[in-house]
Formats: structure tokens, sequence, C-alpha cells
């Protein structure tokens, strides 16, 4: 159920022909379970997808593999061109701190550090100084409106406030895509609502890529394109199968 | 929702007589049995006159004689053309998107190819609709909403249907062998 015919706002219509991000023929499995069969995903720079699918149909087991978090049993996942499911493990790592940014369901702060401090500890971990990683993280929590809470820590905020600060700390390295597994799904729908709109905005300014696990119909209208797991597949995908597995 | 595509859907599981029909559409498409016999009968008609159905056959179990209508090759047609096209989501289409999930089960269509250009349907609307609450007016933004919501509860049940199609499918098939004896 793809659909990339109807695209609602300006943002994200160009599809240069270069993906950004290509799985072709993953299958994983976990013990006696297959997770993923054949199933395939192709994100272009800047567009925002929808992975939805029923409880356990394989889709946030996509979202971890093409993300690097987990390595297929087969298949390939290429980024920028460049084959990134063979890599090392600390290549993987060093991949996903750097181009990619991730928003679970639950924030998944540190309890111990301020907003500010958690959206600058990416910047940190690559190296970034303390007094540089501080200002740039202060500016995101600005684009995401939540200036005034930097110096509170997770505790002190609403779920839908962490969340922001969770967007602010995805978008603190300039990452070309942003993997979100569920982003609201903790939310009210007030709250809910109010971040998307935020995080969909920020990634649309920033011609920021998005892959957004969600169950919610009303998350998945946020996205430019829809493509639908079930039992491992992804039936409209046209990287599902054709002896492409390595 | 118009009984004259109503019994060509009814029709399209198996042949029937009038008097069946008017009682398998009270069963499954109107419980409150609003739509008089008469109208059954009328529509039957014309749809001979205009070739979608025909006589089969007359029928007489011990009772008065009964006209038994099939399908044409031309009925069967306009009724898979309808029972395949998605509905035009707009909130509160229930009737309309129940009629022709109970209509497909009875004609033995499979119903996934339905369930998935509804989806598809639906969420091309929300994404239209999330688009005008980011860019327009409070009141607009209000009436989108207002609309996400309703299509929201649409595709919930569309889900909760696509779970249980083989249960549907075997009590469509019961309830068939019932009014038959």
């Amino acid at each position: 159920m793809t659909s990339s015919r109807h695209r609602p706002s300006g943002a994200d219509i160009e599809t240069p022909a270069a993906p950004l991000l290509r799985a072709v023929g993953l299958h994983k499995r976990f013990g006696p379970t297959v997770a993923l069969r054949r199933a395939g995903l192709t994100v272009r720079p800047g567009e925002i997808v929808a992975v939805m699918g029923p409880s356990g149909s394989g889709k946030s087991t996509l979202l971890h593999c093409v993300a690097g978090i987990l390595r297929p049993d087969e298949g390939r996942v290429c980024y920028a061109g460049r084959r990134i499911d063979d890599l090392s493990d600390d290549d993987r790592s060093r991949l996903r701190r750097t181009a990619f940014g991730f928003v679970f369901q639950f924030g998944q702060l540190i309890n111990e550090l301020t907003a500010a401090e958690n959206v600058a500890l990416p910047l940190l971990l690559e190296g970034t100084k303390r007094r540089e990683a501080m200002q740039r993280a202060h500016a995101w929590l600005e684009t995401m409106s939540i200036a005034d809470l930097h110096s509170r820590r997770p505790h002190e905020m609403s779920g839908g406030q962490a969340q922001r600060v969770a967007v602010a700390r995805a978008m603190a390295t300039e990452p070309r895509v942003v993997f979100a597994d569920e982003p609201t799904g903790s939310l009210d729908s007030v709250s809910g609502t109010a971040v998307l709109d935020a995080f969909t905005a920020v990634a649309r300014a920033h011609r920021v890529a998005v892959v957004m696990v969600t169950h919610e119909p009303r998350v998945a209208a946020y996205a430019s394109r829809t493509v639908v797991v079930r039992d491992g597949r992804v039936p409209d995908s046209d990287d599902d199968g054709g002896g492409v597995a390595s | 929702m118009s009984v004259r595509l109503a019994l060509l859907g009814l029709l399209s599981g198996a042949s029937s007589h009038g008097y069946r029909l008017k009682s398998r559409y009270d069963d499954v498409l109107d419980p409150d049995g609003s739509v008089p016999a008469a109208q059954i009968y009328a529509t039957l008609s014309r749809l001979e006159r205009d070739g979608l159905v025909r006589q089969a056959e007359t029928t007489q179990d011990g009772g008065p004689p009964r006209r038994v209508y099939q399908l044409t090759e031309a009925g069967r047609c306009e009724i898979d053309r309808w029972l395949a096209a998605p509905v035009e989501p707009a909130p509160e289409l229930q009737a309309l998107l129940y009629t022709k999930v109970v209509l497909s089960i009875i004609a033995g269509r499979r119903i996934e190819p339905l369930l998935d250009a509804q989806r598809e349907a639906h969420l091309v609307r929300m994404r239209e609709l999330t688009g005008m609450r980011q860019s327009q007016g409070l009141a607009r933004k209000i009436l989108a909403e207002y609309a996400l919501f309703h299509l929201e509860a649409d595709l919930k049940w569309l889900d909760l249907v696509a779970e249980q199609v083989t249960e549907l499918v075997a009590g469509v098939e019961t309830d068939r062998r019932a009014a038959d004896r």
C-alpha cells in the first residue's frame, strides 16, 4: 500500500533518483520465529515514510535492520550508495551516531541529565567541545519551542515535553535520517499531535528523511508515503524479492 | 445505498427468488426491515428489463410458484466493479462500507483487496487533512481534526474486519445454509 503519487505538502516533493537508504531482500529470524521475509524499503532524501502493520508484523525489526541496530540474516542495506549491513559493529555504531538520529516511544532520555545535557550528549560523544555542544543543544531546544525547559530533568517534564527533547536530541547531530519507533505511542492524542507537528516541521525544514514506525493512521498521515509490513513482508515493495540477498 | 446494487450483490452469491432475497436483505443489510417487499420485486423487474438479471426457473415448494433470478454476465460485471471500488473517504460512511464488506463476503469475493484499497483511500485523505491542519486557520483545523478522528475510527474498524475475515465468511455461509433450509 505505497502511495508515492500523493504528496500533501511541498518540502519533500523532490525525489532525486538516488535513494538515501535502500534495503533489499531482508530476512531476519529470532530463534524459530521469522520476523522478516524478503522485506525491502527505500527512503529518498528528505522524505517522510511511515511503516505500518499489525503487532508482530515485523515493522520494528525492519526499522532496526535498516537503521543498522540489527544485522539482517540475509539481504543488504545501503546508505548513500554504500553497503552498511556488513560493517563491523564499531563502524555501524559510528554511522548511527553521525548520520542517523533516533526517537523512541518512551524518549529514553537519561534521567540524571538536564534537557540541554541530553540533547548535547550525542555531540559530546562525537568529540564536540562542551561549550559548543551546549550552545547547539540550546538552539535545538528553542527550535522545538522548549527553550525554557533546558535545566529540567526528564522526571520534571510532561511526556510531550520529554518527546520534544528526544526529537531535539535526534536532530542535534544534523543527521540525514531520523528513525522513530512509535514516537507518540505513550502520549495522549493532543500532546502527540503537537509533538508530530513540531517533529515533521523541523524534519522538512532541514530536509531530514524520517522513517516512522507506527500503528496509528493519524501518525502515518504525517508521512508522504506509507509502507505496510505484513507477516514480515512488504507486499508492495519493489525491493522485496529477486535474488538480491547476499 | 441502492437496493439495486444490494440485490445484485446478494444474487452474486447464489440464484434466489424475491421472497428469499427480501429476507436475506433484511438479515444482513436492513435489520429494521424498512424496505417493503414490493420495492424488492419492482427492483428485480427493472434489473431484468436492464439485462442485469434473468429468470432461471420457477420453483414451487408446496407454496405459490416463485421465480428464481440469477445474474447475467452484465450484472456480474456491474456488481464486481462496484464492490472493488473503495468508498470515497468521508466521515460517517459506515453504512456503505459495511454493505460492501458484507456483499463481498456473500459474493464469495476475497475482501482483502477491497480493505487494502479502502485503507489506501483513507490514508490519502488523512494526509490531505493533516496538511490542511498544519496550514489553515483554527476553524478549518478543528474541522480537519474531526474528520481525522472519524477516518481513523473507520480504519480501526477495517483492521478489525481484516482480522476476522475467516470467521465472517464462515458465519455468512452458516446463515445461508440456514436460510436455504
